[in-house]
């Protein structure tokens, strides 16, 4: 039992359990799943599909966190990747292309911008020596101008329905956009578990100057990742876009830098990097997703959701923080203490 | 003192000045205001007008009072994302108390300003004593902000108390035609009161003192403690001021108002010369900051063909320039 609450994923799944059950107790029909025309249905599955985007800009936001940076321009270059998908397309249906060139000219030509972003902001960061807040907030600031230049100031829709497969398409009866999910968790963890990188990461977050002196190259690997937090940023764009078969320069993914930094902290990384988790991360993506069906299917007014959200980073950070502990840990003593001493009068 | 030797001393002053590099970004600001001036008066016809200056203190003014409490932020070596969230908050409460509630102004404005106060102290409590980052800490603060405005209202409130509608048309004359509303007063003295406590006060001297280094300054025995906390409340009322002001300026309350102003604020910030990582920088030049953000706008309406996202666009240029030109000089140095 002890080893059990020690393991680090035991707490956000915890919350995650004591969420979903929550809502099964209120609502009986809310954990069920169906199975109809071919395709698995229900709450539960709706919570995963919707928590996909979230949860694949946690597991870029994660590893950028691992090495004690921060990428808060995610929720521009989601609009950037969209509107880059969407113009793509249309250019391209414009030009007479059909068949399955449009989608695959429009993924690429979205994965490309958002990894040519997280490139920028990788070398920001490494080569010009800026911190990793002040390094993202250019493009924060200037990203969604950018995404506002290409779409012309529209939102631009999409008229193609091979595109709608990714972000509303099944396969296997269940909806696509896990697996994409599934996908990259499994080979990012798979990079890190079976090669050395893992190792580097976490060298470089715990203390990036013993790294430095171990050989680590940090000024190659930190790049690297921004690239991949911006390419996930990117590819949780096509989902949306996909999603709502348009791209919103000006609203796709606002707010969404927040909320993937809250999916990391609840997921038991540290924030000040070294430690980290992705699979903790995916379980906090669908956290704050339970949550905000949660808010949704029991009537509170949805704005709750805002205080709720900043209620909870309170708590998690109040949690990981080492003071915190020593301060419980001397009041829950004196309470102890306060108990038992009555007791040794006669 | 004999003038050549008044000479020599200035001349060493100037070229000690030359070498600090929030001096020489300062500098570089006030170029920048300067040259965007001549190009937008070249350009277009009645440019140069007084008003046209004045307005920009006039639309900006609560700009200017929460970039002034996030310059002391900054300085600090840390950053408050909570400030546009409380601005929204602040005329949130301000419309409900005086519109529904029955409230004068005046009270309901000093209760705003002393919610925000206690707000920005339990953000620097929080930051200070239990080691915790300011961005985060902050952000919690940015959703808890909002999220308190929307459960007080969810749709605008327009304020029709007539107080607050004379204070709305209430003018200052400076030149000629041209005139100065009570927010841009009010957002000028607090650039002065900002400049003084920074530079003249225990509190400012230890506010630099823990962005050079907050280790030192806690050997040097400065009450480094008590100083960051009261640096986020100090953030924390200039932002409900700010608020207090907006509430002025359109005269409602919304929660969506001032959504991306602390961004705006950083940016102003930065652009004043005030370096990210703390310890140097002016309260003058976070004065310019907004002055240059601003005079980006009014190029910008001036012009009419530009579209409106070319303004966010040349801020993001503006603020990567600047901050590798402090790259640059902090490297030099």
């Amino acid at each position: 039992m002890r080893r059990l609450v020690a393991h680090p994923l035991f707490w956000p799944l915890a919350a995650l359990a004591l969420l979903l059950v929550a809502n099964g107790l209120f609502n009986p029909g809310f954990l069920a799943l169906q199975w109809r025309d071919g395709h698995l249905y229900g709450n539960l599955v709706d919570i995963a599909n919707r928590a996909a985007p979230l949860a694949l800009v946690s597991l870029g936001m994660t590893m950028v966190i691992a090495v004690r940076g921060l990428d808060i321009s995610v929720g521009a270059v989601l609009a950037i990747a969209a509107t880059v998908a969407a113009w793509t397309i249309a250019r391209l249906q414009a030009g007479g292309a059909g068949g399955l060139l449009p989608l695959f000219a429009a993924i690429g030509a979205a994965l490309g911008a958002a990894a040519l972003c997280g490139l920028w902001n990788g070398l920001l960061v490494v080569k010009a020596g800026m911190q990793p807040i002040v390094a993202t907030l250019i493009l924060m600031v200037a990203g969604r101008g950018l995404a506002q230049l290409i779409s012309d100031g529209q939102i631009l829709t999409i008229y193609y329905a091979p595109y709608a497969f990714l972000g509303n398409g099944f396969l296997f009866g269940v909806p696509f956009a896990l697996f994409v999910v599934a996908a990259v968790f499994t080979a990012l963890q798979l990079l890190l578990g079976r090669t050395a990188l893992g190792l580097f990461v976490r060298a470089i977050g715990h203390n990036p100057l013993a790294a430095h002196m171990a050989g680590v190259r940090a000024r190659a690997i930190t790049p690297a990742l921004y690239v991949f937090c911006g390419a996930s940023a990117g590819l949780a764009g096509l989902l949306v876009s996909s999603n709502v078969a348009s791209a919103d320069a000006n609203n796709a993914g606002q707010m969404l830098e927040l909320d993937a930094i809250l999916a990391v902290a609840l997921g038991g990384s540290a924030l000040t990097g070294g430690r980290f988790s992705l699979a903790g991360s995916l379980i906090g993506a669908l956290i704050i997703q339970a949550l905000t069906t949660t808010i949704y299917s029991i009537g509170v007014p949805s704005q709750v959701n805002l205080v709720v959200k900043a209620l909870l980073v309170a708590t998690v950070l109040l949690l990981q923080a080492p003071r915190f502990h020593l301060q419980m840990q001397a009041l829950l003593r004196r309470a102890s203490l306060l108990r038992r001493a009555p007791a040794k009068q006669p | 003192m004999s003038t050549a030797a008044a000479a020599a001393t200035l001349r060493m002053r100037m070229a000690r000045r030359a070498r600090d590099p929030a001096a020489l970004s300062l500098a570089a600001t006030i170029a920048l205001f300067v040259l965007m001036s001549l190009i937008g008066g070249v350009l277009y016809d009645g440019f140069l007008a007084p008003q046209v200056f004045l307005n920009l203190l006039i639309d900006n003014a609560f700009l200017l009072v929460i970039a002034v409490g996030m310059t002391f932020v900054i300085l600090t070596g840390g950053i408050d994302l909570s400030v546009g969230a409380v601005v929204a908050f602040t005329t949130v409460l301000l419309a409900s108390l005086v519109e529904r509630h029955g409230w004068h102004p005046l009270a309901a404005m000093l209760l705003a300003l002393a919610a925000g106060t206690c707000f920005g102290t339990v953000m620097g409590l929080m930051i200070q004593r239990y080691r915790l980052q300011p961005f985060v800490v902050t952000l919690a603060g940015m959703f808890l902000a909002r999220g308190a405005a929307t459960l007080i209202s969810v749709d605008s409130i327009g304020i029709n108390h007539g107080f607050q509608t004379a204070l709305a048309g209430l003018r200052l004359p400076v030149i000629g035609a041209a005139s100065l509303s009570i927010g841009a007063v009010a957002a000028l003295v607090v650039v002065v009161v900002g400049a003084v406590v920074a530079r003249g006060t225990q509190f400012g001297r230890t506010v630099y003192a823990i962005g050079g280094s907050e280790h030192s300054a806690a050997l040097m025995g400065l009450p480094v403690s008590s100083t960051l906390v009261r640096v986020y409340a100090l953030s924390g009322f200039c932002a409900a001021l700010a608020g207090v002001l907006y509430s002025v300026y359109t005269l409602s309350g919304y929660s969506l108002h001032a959504t991306g102003l602390e961004l705006d604020a950083i940016a102003a910030v930065v652009i004043g010369g005030t370096l990210l990582t703390g310890g140097s920088g002016q309260v003058l030049g976070t004065l310019f900051g907004v002055l240059v953000l601003g005079l980006i706008q009014t190029l910008i309406a001036f012009d009419g063909t530009l579209s409106s996202w070319w303004t966010r666009i040349v801020i993001g240029a503006l603020l990567l320039l600047f901050c590798l030109l402090q790259r640059l000089l902090v490297r030099r140095k």
